[in-house]
């Protein structure tokens, strides 16, 4: 059969993010596929070196929005190992307890995505409603939904409250109870047991081969995770299971994300009992005396590193991020062999590629003073713009509800 | 470049292996902290050491390579770790005007966008690469314009 090579990207297929492929058919058949990246290079680490430690940290942490704990957290670790210090165990704790949560908002966002790119939208309703609770958690813990602001060097900018602290494990209480139903439907559902079983495979040597790192990794067999392997903040402390699968294809990646969100619950319970009281920050000096550390952090998807170098002044002099997704894009072209076009996004999707986001909104009033809105004001916000447009949910909503009790009636 | 004051007077078991193999890095290979190994083997004995690290020590994943410029020379920093979470930070240092390196990419294929990461920012001439396009530069980026060298500035273009 003759071969068709098709370039799709860099407006993606299934993210809004920008990469290109160029798959080579064979009928519908993936023959081979080609990735190419780099779209999205801000040239951060070139930025880091020219700027303080402190603003650094905030730099840093937007290199991505969904998981940019990951980074500032990595990185202040790394800055804190050259100079010295030890991080207090209170601000040790805060620091694991907004990673779990930040883990538990990615792997819904990631399982909501999921069900989208396979046609199944409820799962993306449950999984994003899901998902709300814990941005309100975050941004009631650090006054941010994504880029948290929570790190300073040697510690964490804010403390958490015993009232904080209860209302995390009410919302750990609500949603273990809907993981443990996503779980049941990971095992048992058979639209996503046919949709994704054998898609995307990468066999345990394969991944090994690629350096394949997080879910996507754990999901063909590789029992690693920094988290026990290498315990950083508080994760030497707690128990927790780390989880693989033998599927090897989109559905184990998607079991082990799904068993993942249950370890993190397990987790956060333990840090909200174990919360040592105690100082959030210890002093570290504006100049970082020469050094080096690698720091390796597990991120939602997968295993972050981050590399500082210093000089002895107040500006590193090098800083260098390898992300998973980077790690990870080397086995999506195997993972595509031999699979059929239309799974592309899914695949794609299924290791979690990272894209920048940010949500918060700043209204300017007439006068050029500015004022911030709340979560409840933006969401009012919304609802009003929409209601101008001639689309009212609310009208909608009472419509339904008026004809489901005729309907009984 | 680790802190020596830091080097625990306890020589690492691994940090012994090496030595024991390659007697020119008894006493160069640094233990900043738990689970952590520097070393810089002579250029020459670069892959080789690689390799004993890799498939005799168990160091059976390549993290990430950091690319450096140290005024005259440059250097790529691999990072190979362990399943126990040892990781150990290998230096591979090459003249700035000469800056050839051999690709690992036979051993690690994933190794492939690190390298071209090396070439693209700073300058580093990796050889046996396999064919693939440029990263993580623009396809119409400068080919002698090397962002992360200390002595390029970032500016308006030409």
């Amino acid at each position: 059969m003759s071969r068709v090579t098709i370039p799709i990207g860099p407006a993606h297929p299934s993210l809004k993010e920008p990469e290109s492929f160029n798959i080579t058919l064979e009928g519908e058949r993936i023959f081979s596929a080609e990735v190419k990246l780099g779209y999205n290079h801000r040239g951060i680490e070139k930025a880091a070196e020219d700027r303080t430690y402190i603003q650094d940290i905030h730099l840093i942490e937007r290199v991505c929005g969904i998981c940019s704990h990951a980074h500032s957290t990595a990185f202040c670790m790394a800055v804190e190992e050259v100079a010295g210090v030890t991080v207090p165990p209170r601000a040790q704790h805060v620091r694991t307890l907004v990673a779990e949560l930040e883990r538990i908002h990615s792997h819904l966002l990631w399982l909501g995505v999921a069900g989208h790119e396979i046609g199944f939208d409820t799962l993306l309703m449950y999984t994003w409603r899901d998902r709300e609770p814990v941005m309100d958690l975050l941004a009631m813990l650090t006054g941010n939904r994504v880029n948290y602001g929570i790190n300073t060097l040697g510690g964490v900018r804010r403390d958490v409250t015993p009232e904080h602290l209860a209302q995390v494990a009410q919302v750990v209480d609500v949603l273990e109870q809907r993981t443990l139903y996503y779980a049941e439907l990971a095992e048992t559902d058979v639209t996503l047991r046919q949709r994704l079983s054998g898609v995307g495979h990468l066999s345990h040597d394969d991944a090994v081969r690629f350096g394949a790192v997080g879910p996507t990794g754990r999901a063909s067999r590789i029992d690693r995770d920094t988290r026990r392997d290498d315990p950083y903040l508080a994760y030497g402390q707690v128990q927790f299971d780390v989880i693989t699968d033998d599927h090897e294809d989109v559905l184990g990646r998607t079991r082990v994300r799904v068993k993942e969100l249950l370890q993190a619950y397990r987790i956060i319970r333990q840090v909200i009992a174990t919360m040592p009281d105690g100082p959030l920050t210890v002093k570290v000096p504006r100049k970082i005396r020469a050094g080096e550390a690698i720091v390796r952090y597990e991120a939602p998807r997968g295993e972050n590193l981050h590399y500082v170098r210093a000089n002895g002044t107040d500006r590193p002099e090098r800083v260098k991020v390898r992300a998973p997704t980077l790690a990870n894009t080397a086995a999506v072209a195997k993972m595509m062999e031999e699979n059929y076009l239309a799974d592309v996004p899914i695949i794609v999707a299924a290791i979690d590629p990272c894209f920048s986001c940010t949500d918060r909104a700043l209204r300017v009033n007439a006068d050029g003073a500015s004022e911030v809105l709340s979560w409840r004001e933006l969401r009012a916000r919304g609802i009003e713009r929409y209601r101008r447009e001639g689309v009212d949910f609310g009208d909608l909503n009472a419509r339904l509800s008026r004809q489901l009790s005729a309907r009984k009636g | 470049m680790a802190d020596a004051s830091s080097t625990p007077a306890v020589p690492h078991p691994l940090a012994e292996a090496l030595a024991a193999r390659f007697p020119a890095l008894a006493g160069e290979v640094t233990s900043p902290r738990a689970r952590r190994l520097f070393a810089e083997p002579a250029p020459e004995a670069f892959r080789e050491v690689f390799d004993f690290a890799v498939a005799e020590l168990g160091f059976d994943r390549l993290v990430a390579i950091t690319g450096m410029d140290e005024k005259t020379s440059l250097v790529a920093l691999y990072a190979l770790s362990r399943p126990d979470g040892t990781v150990l930070g290998l230096r591979r240092r090459v003249p700035r005007e000469a800056p050839a390196l051999a690709s690992v990419t036979d051993r690690f294929p994933g190794a492939a966008n690190y390298e071209r990461e090396l070439d693209d920012l700073l300058g580093f001439e990796v050889t046996d690469l396999p064919p693939g396009k440029r990263y993580p530069l623009p396809d119409d980026w400068p080919k002698d314009e090397k962002p992360l060298r200390k002595d390029w500035k970032p500016g308006s273009p030409a």
